[in-house]
């Protein structure tokens, strides 16, 4: 059983400050991490790696310095890393992203899942997933919370929804989005980390790939940021004065309309 | 040539970017911002923080928009009943609509009697209601609804289409735009219509709720976005309204590979509707405050509300929490007592009408977002409130 997990590089907090006199985003942490929700992903193709044999791969889209997250991942249980890095994937939105992704998994060659995070903590789209099943032509079950059972023809699976949940049989190959309930990663082992430091990573260019790019980062991403700005504050609030019980048949009258 | 562009006549060389910059891409040379393009990851931050606006991303353009026509939205259903997102978009879709002086079409799908849905959704705005009816689609199952969908629009070709950012719009929205390889702006909780281009700008939060970003889709279709539920307000129906409704047929060669084994809805109690809300936090002080709180709701027919912290002491079940990870609710009064206002908390009450807020710390972040305050024990302003009702 291969399984590829898509794993994204994000910043370690998604505290975002503004200079209150300059207007101007503050970013002092720029250390970066594995997206949370991929840690799950990767612990989960781990497991099923563990109980049927194969490979899991842990390919990004990222700038160079991504390879220390995907050697961290394969810390942790991937057996090999893959790196999509070029200018000419800078800038992408959702679906230029998940076209380049997709030529990572056809470059990687045979595999029967493909597990994405729910979301990216810094983005919050949670839209690679399905576009990348789509952008392949395979099914995707999203919001996984529990795989009942997987081989290599197929993977059933709890899906959460709004309403409660439903249970999914789909044929692989397929994609699924896992959710933090799935599982609890572990951390790595010491054998883990020596592996990583020799493990196989390979790095892709767009021209190694072979990408059209017209259809690679800022060029091929139909949606454009116009402006980004910190949530604005609203005007002052009327302050309620007087005794408690007056405060109070306020808030009351407030409350009758 | 498309990338980051800075006009050497405009900067002043201030050198505000350079340190804005995440990546390190921008250097002063010779008082002039000078940009390592190797470097740059196009993130946009540099454009903002420049105020002389010196800097843009460009790109080329490209697409044909000029056949794309209409205000189009989904109207997801469950057990054969639209969602209340599914008015909300209708009735900011009619605004959008009548800025651009064009029509509202609303895509209803379901199974068998979901049609009966269709009348609402045109007192509610619509001009025209195109209806899949089809076992197949009872049950909300991404591929049945995307054959559906990608059916009906590829012939309407509409120039926007709207999705509600519940689950399952969420789920659906992304495998369609990638299909027609266009633009999806994810959870937005704003959106207009650009008075010069006449194209959809769409804001939402990014970064947990800590950062808003405005994102637009020009030279592709349809300009698609999802669009957070209890944020834009629930219409009122006009039912003298009249509309068009026609049926629109599954395809019938259709089967998905995806197959559902069994469904478990859980009625969840939610608080996401109600009109009146009392929220409890951190300053509510231990779980025999919180019981008040709860009396003052029941004898108010109000709700109960809670910030997350007292979810994961216990003292309020999930189902009470408001926020990014909890409920979205848009009440007409939101009582915040001893309630901080993190980003996480105000992501849930941007719908409220009116918030009133009572907090001991002047500097609260919650008074900034109420129209009412009272600096003040919340305890004491609480047993005030019970000994009135
Ligand atoms: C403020 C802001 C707002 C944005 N809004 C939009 C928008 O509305 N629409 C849009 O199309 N784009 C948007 N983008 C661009 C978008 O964030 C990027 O395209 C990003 O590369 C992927 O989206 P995401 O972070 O939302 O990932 P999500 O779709 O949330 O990520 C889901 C999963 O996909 C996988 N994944 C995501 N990115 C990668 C990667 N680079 N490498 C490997 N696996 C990955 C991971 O498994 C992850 O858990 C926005 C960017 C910013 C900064
Ligand atoms: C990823 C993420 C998701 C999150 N999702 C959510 C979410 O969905 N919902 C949510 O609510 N939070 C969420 N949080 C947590 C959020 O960041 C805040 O920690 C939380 O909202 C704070 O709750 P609070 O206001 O009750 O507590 P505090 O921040 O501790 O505030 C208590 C307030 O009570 C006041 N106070 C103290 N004593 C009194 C008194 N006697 N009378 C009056 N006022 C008093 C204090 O001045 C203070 O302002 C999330 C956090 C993260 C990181
Ligand atoms: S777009 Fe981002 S990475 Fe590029 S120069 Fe501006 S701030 Fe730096
Ligand atoms: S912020 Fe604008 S004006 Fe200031 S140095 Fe940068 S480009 Fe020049």
């Amino acid at each position: 059983m291969n399984i590829i997990v898509c794993v994204k590089q994000v910043p370690s907090t998604n505290e975002v400050r503004l200079d209150p006199e300059t207007h101007t985003i503050i970013r002092d942490g720029r250390q970066s991490v594995i997206n949370p929700f991929d840690t799950y992903g990767l612990e989960e193709a781990v497991q099923i790696k563990e109980r049927l044999g194969g490979r899991v791969t842990v390919l990004s889209m990222g700038i160079p310095a991504t390879e220390r997250l995907l050697r961290d991942a394969m810390s942790r249980g991937a057996d090999q890393g893959v790196l999509l890095t070029d200018k000419a994937f800078a800038g992408a939105d959702t679906l230029a992203t998940s076209y380049a992704l997709s030529l990572g998994v056809k470059q990687i060659g045979e595999y029967d899942l493909i597990i994405c995070g729910k979301m990216a903590v810094d983005g919050d789209t949670a839209q690679i997933g399905p576009e990348l099943a789509e952008t392949l032509g395979l099914p995707h079950i999203a919001d996984v919370k529990k795989i009942l059972s997987v081989d290599e023809t197929s993977l059933t699976c709890i899906k959460l929804t709004d309403n409660g949940e439903q249970e999914l049989q789909v044929p692989l190959p397929a994609l699924i989005t896992v959710l933090k309930d799935i599982n609890m990663p572990r951390l790595p082992s010491i054998t883990g980390v020596e592996f990583s430091l020799t493990a196989p990573f390979h790095s892709f260019s767009a021209d190694q790939l072979a990408a059209d790019t017209s259809r690679t980062g800022l060029n091929g991403s139909p949606t454009q940021v116009v402006r980004t700005f910190t949530p604005e504050r609203g005007g002052e609030a009327q302050e309620i004065t007087g005794s408690l019980d007056e405060q109070a048949a306020e808030i009351l009258n407030l409350i009758k309309g | 040539m498309s990338g980051l562009v800075i006009d050497k006549q405009k900067c002043i060389g201030c050198g505000l970017c350079a340190g804005a910059c995440p990546a390190s891409a921008l250097t002063m040379v010779d008082d002039v911002a000078q940009v390592d393009q190797a470097a740059c990851v196009l993130c946009g931050i540099c454009v903002d923080s420049c105020p002389e606006g010196a800097i843009a991303i460009v790109k080329e353009s490209q697409g044909n928009t000029a056949d794309y026509h209409g205000v189009w939205l989904f109207a997801e259903q469950n057990q054969g009943r639209a969602l209340p997102v599914a008015f909300e978009l209708t009735a900011k879709g009619r605004q959008l609509a009548d800025e651009l002086s064009t029509s509202l079409t609303v895509l209803l799908a379901g199974g068998p009697g979901i049609a009966g849905e269709a009348q609402a959704l045109i007192a509610a705005g619509a001009d025209r209601v195109l209806v899949g009816e089809d076992p197949k689609l009872a049950v909300n199952l991404e591929e049945n609804y995307a054959a559906w969908l990608d059916q009906v629009v590829t012939e309407g070709k509409p120039e926007i289409l709207l999705f509600g950012a519940t689950g399952f719009g969420r789920s659906l929205a992304p495998k369609l735009a990638a299909r027609w390889q266009t633009g999806l702006t994810a959870d937005c909780t704003v959106l207009e219509i650009d008075k010069q281009s006449g194209l959809l700008y769409q804001t939402r939060p990014a970064f947990g709720g800590n950062l808003m970003a405005t994102i637009y889709t020009p030279s592709h279709r349809p300009q698609m976005a999802t669009v957070r539920p209890g944020v834009m307000p629930y219409p009122v129906l006009d039912e003298t309204r009249r509309g068009e409704i026609l049926a629109c047929p599954f395809p019938q060669d259709f089967s998905p590979l995806v197959r559902l084994l069994q469904e478990r809805q859980i009625q969840a109690e939610t608080i996401a509707d109600a009109e009146l809300i009392i929220a409890v936090g951190r300053g509510i002080g231990n779980a025999k405050n919180v019981a008040l709180a709860r009396q003052l709701a029941e004898k108010l027919g109000a709700a109960l509300g809670c910030t997350r912290p007292l979810v994961d002491t216990g003292w309020c079940e999930y189902k009470h929490q408001v926020g990014q990870t909890g409920c979205a609710v848009a009440p007409r009064i939101y009582l915040a007592l001893g309630i901080s206002g993190a980003i996480q908390h105000l992501a849930g009450i941007a719908g409220a009408q009116t918030i009133i807020a009572v907090n001991s710390d002047p500097e609260a972040p919650i008074f900034a977002q109420a129209q009412y305050k009272i600096v003040g024990d919340c305890l004491d302003v609480l047993k005030a409130l019970l000994a009135q009702v």
